[in-house]
């Protein structure tokens, strides 16, 4: 694809790209944003600066960030994406050697102003990279196996180095974002059948091998996996999260025990309230209304991307729009799916309403690149 | 790289397509996720929201003030009083140790017991308040109070403890009340949630014990917000808890404590009933000993001295200690014997010191013997033989039903820790207990109170006061719950005929106011209120023939432990009876000697309500008798409970 191609049709430029923002996009971040700002301030029992102000800054530096890379055009940034992709690596491989331990995992990158999460930051840049892949792979190889290994191999790296920090969140996320790029660019739909269905047998073989000489998993992974299919089986031990978050969620009834009334959340009965259960808050003090409003927003989030991303006519474009968006929705569906009992509880925040800084940012740096993707379309005069 | 636009064309088109269908399964998910949220919030909603109170509302037990115990004029026996004590809350400390010792300063603190609370203190949630001294004094209080400032985290707290202001008087009566026990609560089916509550205190002896029941009264409630480590948020509605019912008891507090000084130093018992309606006035057990010790937690010091105290202490003589009622039995064989019809008022057996019976001599006390006895004079002067001679016609199962009849060898109804049932023995009874074959010399032992005849001085005071009255009356120690008097029992007459029982009761008369009888120097000379007994004096030990030929016949030549035990009953006036007592001095000698005088005292200062008039004994006597009287260790009747005011 050639620079003329762009030229073709007609993009905006200069400060005249200000209006062609994917504004309705912003719009709904803004309010997600917002009702986290409300939910931080609540779960601190109406103090304001131990979490909701810096959220706010960070969200801020979010969205200056997102502006900026919004600016600038979109193949620069398919150009950079294999440079994002192996900085982002090398960022990793630094904190299995120098990173501070936290909370039992090597994860971070202290950098003094910020506490650097390089696997948060690998999940945009892997999208960048895979994207960039099949902007540039002939459209009638992505079928073959060569043609598969390769962008396969780009996905098991990054998800090699996070498992052993270890982060299985974050690991199944990269290679749910990555698979998804994958389907999107045309591999054909045998490979995800074949690896549904190892996948499938693995999760048989582990649970057979259960209690025999070979068993696959040790036994308090076993364990783990038991509170989770039956969180009352040990209701104040590894179940307790689950069972209070789910307490929290169904008491709130259709609108909820009124902002900062949740006694869930109010009497520490929840565990990691400002953090990855913090949906729970929301849905205890709400209720059904604004648990179900924070969802509507998120699937609008979801609408408009793939909206943008369906009348995106250049690739790399496209497949960044949507693998963002996915990897979007990958946050909160698992999130959700985590403190409504339907999924182990693996550590995935709600994107953009838990408190934390590098997830937030690196998300809004990403929406930069859809926006980016958005403004520098090719546009029918 | 340059593209065919028919490639283009077509990856826009599989992206576009492949794109949507992710999109529709994204939507689909979040369906899923919508509906998981409406399952939960709307149709578990009941559900949850009770689980949610669960969590966070605590049911906390409030206790309920026990039960008070007065005696029949309203002096109070067991109350509840006010006790104070030190508590730190460590997060409010700041630094326990530090505060600690500061408080050292102030107020005295037990180093074992400052070292366990911060011990506890590191142990519990830091919003615990935890005890470092208990039971500490108002001044100690007012101290911790005015140096607040200088002492974060420390607080008095107030509490409701069990005391006794008459002390040791009611020891064995009233009882004492303890921690709950895990043996408590083995015992117990069906605990009370209250007993779990920490530092909660149960009956253990006593009244406080039989009637728990009625003096624990029900817990309150308060229903309480916790968090979720457990500390007191709020509290969201409180119910206070029912008192538990107050007991006056017929006992009076002036008589049982002039008992209790008459027997001070001697291992004794002392029961005296209202003959008319069974109540129990006093019920002195010798020595006693301070139940306010064992609320308070007795030091094993002072608890292996009450154990090892050879007079023992601890059990209720009075109710459980059983002995060989001796010659107070006679009356027993004598109205067993008349109302069969085996003697006539006026037969006489004729009496050498002793008969001979399946080749064996059994003894009367008089060795030169008695001459012609008739029944007053039997009891009078308490000749063995005449007993021996009339147990032979009458036989050992009619002396055991009367004996039934009037009140031995039969379990009383008191609420008291122990009530022995005590021994009148059959020849099914002998078989039974595996003693062998009933021989006729058992029942000669037994006529006279001896062999394995053994009772209670509570039921010998029943016995007397059946027989100075013909009614089968029934003792009864509590008088009234919460003021509603409870019944008197077995006012039925006994159906012995009473010209039978008016020649028994001339036969006590003459025990003490007849020329030459037994306790003669015991008799009262205030005019209506002279009284008849019986004496007794119980062996202990067989008199061996090596013995009997060395000439130790006398007590003061063995040991204390082998002496005989003294018994006296009695009731006056002798014409209408309003006290009968019985007396037992364990190992004290001689009925006659050891007994009556205090069964005489004792009739007499039921009668005055206090120390009786010199007036009412003898001209000879009264000088001693005033040296005694004197000498008694009395409570001053104006301050019962002395060093209380502020409880």
């Amino acid at each position: 694809m050639s620079y003329l191609e762009y030229n073709v049709k007609w993009t905006p430029t200069g400060f005249s790209k200000i209006f062609y923002l994917n504004w309705a996009l912003i719009l709904l971040l803004v309010a997600v944003a917002g009702i986290g700002f409300l939910m931080l301030y609540s779960v601190a029992g109406g103090d304001i600066t131990r979490w909701a102000e810096p959220q706010m800054k960070r969200f801020g530096l979010g969205m200056v960030l997102m502006f900026v890379v919004a600016m600038v055009p979109i193949w620069f940034w398919r150009n950079m994406a294999a440079l994002a992709y192996l900085g982002s690596l090398g960022l990793l491989l630094a904190v299995a050697f120098f990173g501070d331990v936290g909370m039992g995992a090597q994860r971070w990158i202290d950098l003094g102003f910020l506490r650097l999460q390089p696997s948060e930051l690998t999940k945009i840049t892997l999208i960048m990279v895979l994207a960039a892949y099949y902007d540039w792979l002939d459209v009638n190889k992505v079928s073959r196996p060569l043609w598969v290994l390769i962008p396969v191999a780009i996905i098991l790296v990054p998800t090699a180095l996070v498992i052993a920090q270890p982060d299985l969140g974050t690991a199944i996320l990269l290679m749910a974002g990555g698979a998804v790029v994958m389907w999107l660019a045309g591999v054909n739909i045998l490979y995800f059948l074949a690896v549904g269905g190892l996948g499938a047998g693995a999760v048989a073989a582990v649970f057979l091998s259960r209690g025999t000489s070979w068993q696959l998993l040790k036994d308090y992974q076993y364990r783990r996996i038991d509170t989770f299919l039956d969180p009352a089986s040990d209701p104040l031990g590894a179940g307790y999260h689950i069972t209070q978050s789910k307490i929290a969620l169904g008491s709130g009834g259709w609108t909820g025990r009124g902002f900062m009334e949740g006694t869930q959340s109010r009497l520490n009965f929840l565990p990691e309230k400002h953090t990855d259960f913090i949906f729970t808050t929301l849905a205890e003090e709400f209720g059904f209304v604004g648990a179900g409003s924070l969802l509507a927003l998120y699937i609008g989030v979801i609408v408009v991307c793939v909206i943008s991303g369906m009348r995106n006519q250049d690739r790399f474009g496209a497949l960044l729009t949507f693998g963002i968006a996915a990897t979007f929705f990958f946050f909160f569906a698992v999130n959700m799916s985590m403190v409504m009992g339907l999924a182990p509880v693996v550590g995935v925040p709600l994107p953009l309403v838990s408190y934390g800084g590098s997830a937030m940012v690196v998300l809004l740096v990403g929406f930069g690149l859809v926006q980016s993707a958005h403004v520098h379309r090719a546009r029918s005069k | 790289m340059k593209r065919a636009p028919a490639d283009t064309e077509k990856s826009a088109r599989i992206i576009t397509r492949r794109g949507l269908l992710l999109g529709a399964a994204q939507l689909g998910f979040a369906g899923v996720l919508a509906a998981r949220m409406r399952y939960m919030q709307l149709d578990q909603a009941d559900a949850y929201r009770m689980l949610a109170d669960q969590n966070r509302i605590n049911i906390r037990l409030l206790p309920p003030a026990r039960g008070l115990i007065f005696d029949r004029k309203g002096v109070l026996l067991a109350g509840n009083e006010q006790t104070y004590r030190i508590v730190m809350v460590r997060e409010d400390a700041g630094d326990p140790e530090a505060v600690l010792a500061r408080l050292g300063e102030l107020i005295w603190l037990d180093p074992e017991e400052s070292a366990r609370a911060l011990e506890e203190m590191k142990r519990r949630s830091p919003f615990v308040p935890v005890t470092i001294a208990d039971r500490v004094s108002w001044e100690d209080v007012a101290e911790v109070a005015v140096n607040a400032p200088a002492l974060p985290g420390v607080f008095p707290e107030v509490g409701l403890n069990r005391y006794y202001p008459l002390g040791s008087d009611f020891a064995h009566v009233v009882g004492y009340v303890g921690p709950v026990s895990d043996y408590d609560l083995a015992r117990i089916e069906d605990p009370d949630p209250l007993l779990q509550i920490p530092r909660f205190q149960i009956g253990k002896t006593g009244v406080e014990a039989r009637r728990e029941a009625d003096l624990r009264g029900s817990a309150g409630t308060s229903r309480v917000e916790v968090n979720a480590v457990g500390r007191v948020m709020r509290e969201l509605s409180r119910e206070e808890g029912i008192p538990g019912s107050n007991l006056q008891l017929t006992v009076n507090h002036v008589l049982q404590n002039f008992c209790e000084a008459r027997v001070a130093g001697e291992s004794a018992a002392v029961v005296v009933m209202d003959p008319r309606n069974g109540d129990i006035l006093a019920l002195a057990s010798s020595p006693s000993f301070d139940p306010n010790k064992f609320v308070r937690g007795i030091s094993s010091k002072d608890y292996s001295a009450l154990l090892e105290d050879p007079y023992r202490p601890l059990p209720n003589k009075a109710s459980q200690g059983i002995y060989p009622p001796g010659s107070t039995f006679k009356m027993v064989t004598a109205l067993a014997a008349l109302e069969d019809g085996l003697i006539g008022l006026d037969d006489t057996f004729t009496c050498r010191g002793f008969v001979e019976v399946a080749s064996r001599r059994f003894h009367c006390w008089s060795r030169g013997g008695h001459g012609r006895v008739d029944l007053v004079r039997s009891l009078r002067e308490s000749c063995d033989v005449y007993y021996y001679e009339l147990s032979q016609l009458v036989g050992i199962e009619r002396i055991a039903a009367m004996a039934r009849r009037l009140g031995l060898g039969v379990q009383h109804d008191l609420p008291l820790s122990s009530v022995a049932k005590g021994v009148v023995p059959t020849k099914s009874w002998k078989l039974e207990t595996g003693k062998g074959e009933w021989v006729i010399g058992d029942t000669l032992n037994a006529t006279i109170g001896q062999g394995y005849v053994l009772a209670s001085p509570l039921q010998l005071a029943v016995m007397t006061a059946r027989i100075a009255t013909g009614a089968a009356i029934s003792p009864r120690l509590v008088r009234a719950v919460d003021g509603v008097e409870q019944p008197v029992r077995g006012l039925a007459p006994l159906d012995i005929d009473p010209a039978n029982l008016a020649a028994v009761r001339e036969g006590m008369y003459q025990v003490v106011n007849g020329t030459r009888g037994t306790a003669g120097s015991s008799r009262i000379v205030a005019e209506g209120l002279r009284m008849a007994g019986k004496t007794g004096t119980s062996q202990v030990r067989n008199i061996t023939a090596a013995e009997r030929a060395r000439g130790v016949t006398s007590n003061d030549d063995l040991p204390w432990d082998r002496r005989d035990h003294a018994l006296f009953v009695g009731y006056a006036p002798h014409d209408a009876p309003e006290v009968a007592v019985s007396v037992v001095v364990e190992h004290g000698g001689g009925g006659s000697t050891a007994a009556a005088p205090i069964a005489r005292d004792v009739l007499l200062a039921a009668h005055y309500d206090g120390v009786p008039p010199l007036s009412a004994y003898p001209a000879s006597q009264r000088g001693t008798i005033r040296t005694r009287l004197e000498n008694l260790e009395l409570r001053d009747p104006q301050t019962p409970s002395e060093g209380r005011s502020r409880a």
